[in-house]
């Protein structure tokens, strides 16, 4: 299992902070994560579809590619608007 | 000694913050500090206020990161970053980045390093209230430019 998390407008647009998601062999990486969210239903899919979302893997930025193993927070959110 | 990186909801002091970056620190003939607070135009509209979420845990990681690379950059002597959150009026401090340095440019540059790296790298988001009502703001391309500027 993988914790998934969500921020800012996106959390707000998909009504959810965070969820659980279980790891197979077609989920390993944070590509593929977005993959099976967007699959979850017509407004996730439509904003998962947005590429200027931002993804981190156990508080660190990363791409598409970066590896997922089982115990790891996954996070989406929009372009960070601080300081 | 300081933790060089808060974040909290309540307000910071300048002054002490200064009297910290210099206290017992005779070495350092230059301290540079940057204020950001709320203003109350934006885009063409009166904002009344902001509202800062933030992805505790990276947030704080974030901040490190970009605290070291600046080390490693310059000769700095002491740094200090304190970013609020929650609620804010117009007119109230969002961030602080106070750096201190042997000599003059290091300190300048490295604390416009932090706040440019801190705007495009830093999990915060922004929420505006105008008087339309509430909203995002989305990022800015100047910022991103601004950040590149250091490559």
């Amino acid at each position: 299992m993988i914790k998934v998390v969500f921020f800012a407008a996106l959390r707000e647009q998909l009504g959810c902070d965070a969820l659980e998601l279980a790891l197979s062999d077609e989920i390993t990486n944070v590509a593929q994560v977005k993959a099976v969210l967007a699959a979850k239903g017509e407004n996730w899919q439509q904003l998962f579809a947005n590429s200027a979302l931002l993804s981190a893997v156990n508080h660190d930025m990363v791409n598409g590619e970066h590896p997922v193993k089982p115990g790891d927070e996954v996070a989406f959110f929009p372009p960070v608007t601080g300081g | 000694m300081t933790a060089e990186i808060s974040i909290q909801t309540q307000d910071f002091n300048l002054s002490d913050e200064v009297g910290l970056l210099e206290q017992d620190n005779l070495s350092d003939g230059a301290v540079v500090t940057f204020t950001g607070r709320v203003r109350n135009k934006n885009e063409g509209l009166d904002v009344k206020g902001l509202y800062l979420e933030h992805y505790p845990g990276m947030t704080e990681k974030s901040l490190a990161k970009i605290i070291a690379t600046a080390k490693e950059r310059w000769q700095i002597g002491r740094v200090r970053v304190i970013h609020r959150i929650g609620q804010l009026a117009l007119g109230e401090q969002i961030v602080f980045v106070g750096v201190t340095s042997m000599h003059r440019q290091d300190a300048f540059a490295a604390a416009e390093f932090i706040m440019d790296y801190l705007k495009v790298q830093a999990p915060f988001w922004k929420k505006e209230l105008t008087e339309l009502g509430e909203k995002w703001l989305d990022a800015r391309t100047t910022d991103t430019d601004k950040a590149q500027q250091w490559k």
